[in-house]
């Protein structure tokens, strides 16, 4: 990566291109198979199956991911471009996400 | 310090942009060295062919600004030892914009682009009325302060890999600029600034990646600028106004 772009915006950036191109690759392939519940119902149960493998349910982890880092990278956009903030109100919001993660961590790591 | 060896590896660009190549020199290691100390030493004491620019050497002008080792940078404020990479240094013209000679760019586009983005006072009144009185806490002039250190640098838009991948796209010095001026009691014209820069190249084109921000040496934020932009001209179309 050439020098000017190592600084956390463009790798932001960067991330919500990438994740967004990865989206754009996979949902293709999600419509192929959800359209075959009309056109052949036994080549998706066949793919169900298939889908049941267990590197696939990992895989599922990535899309996931994809997914987070996309809708997130969505919103920070947003509120970038639309909701003038200075940087003391910035950090305060970065503070509270950060906060909420936090909470919402204890809260599933005693749920699991 | 490099106090070891004593001796800088600087690497320099030479030629023009299609036809150029890096030149080594060996430049002393002095106390207190800033990036344009560097290349005056080698102008001065190994190379008088060597074109650079520079003036104030105090952070005003805004002309000296060169890629530091693979950064831009104002040269006259950049510290030899905050930027080494061991004891080497390379000093390339500006991205973004074309070489002339070794250091020295041809800022005519970046600068054309101010115009274009009619980043130029359209004034309400003439010498003969008195001035309006604008207090330094009014909101649109706190807006306007933010953003109106600007130097003419080039760093940000050197930087912007926008620019890098549209040449038409006016770049975050130019934009900020009218921004400034959208903020500004004392201007006239408005809706020509913002249709100005609503045009293609204009500030949609910005991708929000922020080099500018990151890089802007006056501690600037021209992507808060640019967003600014986005708001009012958004807000004036739906408005019904340009």
């Amino acid at each position: 990566m050439r020098g000017h772009r190592g600084h956390p915006l463009w790798l932001a950036y960067g991330l919500h291109r990438l994740s967004g191109l990865a989206l754009a690759l996979f949902l293709p392939a999600h419509f192929w198979v959800l359209s075959m519940a009309l056109s052949s119902p036994e080549r998706l149960d066949g793919f169900l199956h298939w889908a049941e493998a267990p590197l696939v349910k990992f895989a599922e982890f990535g899309l996931v991911f994809l997914l987070a880092v996309h809708a997130f990278g969505g919103l920070r956009l947003l509120a970038l471009e639309l909701l003038p903030w200075t940087p003391g109100q910035k950090t305060l919001a970065a503070g509270a996400v950060a906060g909420a993660v936090l909470v919402c961590g204890v809260f599933l790591l005693n749920a699991v | 310090m490099t106090a070891s060896t004593g001796m800088l590896e600087v690497s320099v660009w030479r030629g023009s942009a299609g036809d150029g190549q890096f030149q080594a020199f060996r430049v002393p290691v002095q106390e207190n060295q800033t990036i344009l100390d560097v290349v005056s030493w080698i102008q001065q004491n190994a190379d008088p062919t060597l074109s650079y620019r520079f003036a104030c050497r105090v952070g005003m002008c805004g002309s000296c600004a060169m890629m530091v080792n693979g950064l831009p940078r104002w040269t006259c404020r950049t510290h030899v030892q905050k930027v080494l990479n061991g004891n080497r240094l390379t000093v390339a013209p500006l991205r973004n914009l074309a070489v002339i000679k070794d250091l020295a760019t041809d800022m005519d586009p970046f600068f054309d682009k101010w115009v274009e983005a009619e980043g130029r006072h359209h004034p309400t009144a003439t010498r003969h009325d008195p001035m309006p009185p604008i207090t330094a806490d009014a909101p649109g002039r706190a807006e306007a302060d933010a953003a109106i250190e600007c130097i003419n640098c080039a760093v940000c838009y050197a930087g912007c890999d926008t620019v890098a991948g549209n040449p038409d796209y006016l770049g975050p010095a130019a934009l900020q600029r009218a921004w400034t001026l959208i903020n500004d009691a004392k201007e006239a014209d408005k809706g020509a600034i913002l249709t100005a820069v609503a045009q293609s190249g204009g500030c949609f084109n910005c991708h929000s990646q922020g080099s500018c921000t990151a890089h802007c040496p006056n501690e600037l934020d021209p992507m808060r600028s640019v967003a600014g932009l986005k708001r009012a001209t958004v807000l004036a179309a739906l408005k019904g106004g340009s």
